[in-house]
């Protein structure tokens, strides 16, 4: 029987979804609890299927969420490579975690693409966010365990479908 | 039965290659970051990606647009009416104040005729619609559904019913970016009605307020001030109302009064945006000079950061936004 892949097609789905996600109106007092969905989503998928999305794939990412946002382009391009750099390199080591130690590691990493995006911020002298953006770091940390559930369901319908299902590449 | 996934291969996936990618990666985004923000080096680039985004835009609008629409169809026969007699009575009312405004007009062109200065003349408008994306929300900054297809131009005044909203920042095939006058990074030129004093306004951050940091406290000015765009500057064309001074406060200590204002528009609500083109006076000139070149938008698209930095002097460089 030829080899098939999972098609890789629903996961760029979730992505743009991750991407409207972070566009979606809400009140403005909702802004310091909007999870960085984009960057969970691109933690998820390079951490289970680091051969299929990696840096590149990130970059991706981030640069529609800079059009999208109408900020300086390259920002979140910069902060998703650099989160997914971390992702990809140590991925055997994160998969095998505890989901708290888990969850530790995910918040560190949104941390991580917070303070980049902050940094880029004063660099370019744009005004600084606030702590909104540290807020929404929390935010992100705190919903990973079921975000992770949801995904992880997803990801198994996606490997295990009947491959007449899909078109095979 | 189970596909291949591509991670079921049992060999631990150790590339050493992806350092190398992400140098690169990151020196391609520092580039691009340097060029975006030095200058407009990227327009081009920026234009096809947004319209490449362009239909994420229309999926994220469509629930908003779709609620709007599923309101104005299940809105009751008693809603619409009452509805329709309010905007009657509005229309009259206005039509009224239109009639007297004709005459205002042709006694204003006499006058200027008399004095010899060139005639105002009201420029083309064209409406737009805000789309529901939220941009960063640490600035205020908006996305309309009009661009550069529709003739915007970067630098172009955005108004509402009741004053000035903001101006294009960033003109797009299908859909443009617009800065309020409450951003941060925003100031324009404005005069105040009763004493004619020019000065300008900054943006403060906050959707409700406005300050002019450049009032002396000699200043002619009082509580319910309103003030309305200059002209100086040549983004916004002048007479548009722009707000209502609400606080004065002076302190014996500074040269300065601090003065506040609340926009005329409600820029929190709005959901439509007149576009305006300038008055064609500047281009009537030019086609008087025997020049029959119009105003292209390139050369207004320089008029942007003298018309938020502001050629009265007396302001401190502001950064452009």
């Amino acid at each position: 029987m030829s080899k098939r892949s999972a098609p890789r097609w629903p996961v760029w789905l979730v992505f743009i979804a991750a991407v409207a996600l972070v566009s979606l109106p809400l009140p403005t007092i909702m802004t310091p609890v909007r999870p960085p969905w984009a960057a969970i989503a691109v933690i998820y998928w390079i951490m289970m299927w680091p051969r299929v999305f990696g840096i590149g794939s990130a970059w991706i990412i981030g640069l529609l969420l800079d059009i999208l946002q109408g900020e300086l382009l390259g920002q979140n391009a910069f902060a998703l490579s650099v989160i997914g750099y971390l992702t990809l390199r140590f991925h055997l080591q994160i998969r095998i975690f505890p989901l708290w130690q888990l969850t530790t590691t995910v918040f560190a990493l949104l941390a991580v693409n917070a303070f980049i995006l902050f940094w880029i911020d004063g660099v370019a002298g744009n005004p600084a966010a606030g702590f909104a953006r540290w807020t929404q770091v929390l935010v992100g940390g705190i919903l990973w365990p079921p975000i992770m559930a949801i995904m992880d369901r997803l990801r198994e319908r996606i490997e295990n479908r009947d491959p007449t299902f899909f078109v095979s590449r | 039965m189970a596909l291949t996934t591509p991670d079921s291969d049992r060999r631990a996936f150790r590339n050493e290659g992806f350092g190398l990618r992400l140098v690169v990666l990151c020196i391609l985004s520092v580039s691009i970051m340097v060029l975006d923000h030095n200058d407009e080096h990227l327009k081009t680039i920026r234009s096809i990606l947004s319209a490449v985004v362009h239909p994420i835009r229309l999926v994220i609008d469509a629930p908003f647009s779709l609620g709007h629409w599923i309101g104005d169809s299940t809105a009751t026969r008693s809603e619409l009416s009452a509805e329709n007699r309010r905007l009657k009575e509005q229309n009259l009312i206005q039509s009224a104040r239109l009639q007297r405004q004709v005459a205002l007009e042709a006694e204003n062109t006499r006058l200027r005729a008399l004095l010899d200065s060139t005639a105002k003349v009201s420029g083309r408008v064209l409406i737009g619609e805000i789309m529901s994306i939220d941009m960063n929300p640490f600035r205020h900054r908006i996305t309309i559904n009009k661009g550069s297809n529709d003739g915007l131009y970067v630098g172009q005044a955005l108004i509402d019913a009741d004053g000035i909203i903001g101006q294009v920042i960033r003109d797009q095939f299908f859909s443009a970016e617009a800065l309020l006058i409450t951003d941060i990074d925003h100031a324009l030129p404005v005069e105040i009605v009763r004493s004619r004093l020019r000065t300008i306004a900054v943006g403060t951050g906050d959707l409700e307020r406005l300050s002019l940091p450049f009032l002396p406290r000699n200043a002619d000015v009082v509580d319910g001030d309103i003030l309305v765009t200059s002209g100086l500057g040549g983004t916004f064309p002048p007479g548009y109302p722009v707000g209502i001074i609400d606080t004065i406060a002076g302190d014996s200590g500074k040269p300065f009064l601090t003065v506040g204002a609340r926009p005329a528009a409600a820029l929190n609500r709005i959901r439509e945006v007149l576009l305006i083109w300038p008055e064609p006076a500047a281009a009537q000139r030019a086609a008087a000079d025997g020049n029959d070149r119009p105003v292209s938008p390139p050369e207004a698209a320089e008029a942007i950061v003298p018309a938020t930095i502001d050629p009265v002097g007396d302001a401190p460089a502001l950064d452009a936004p």
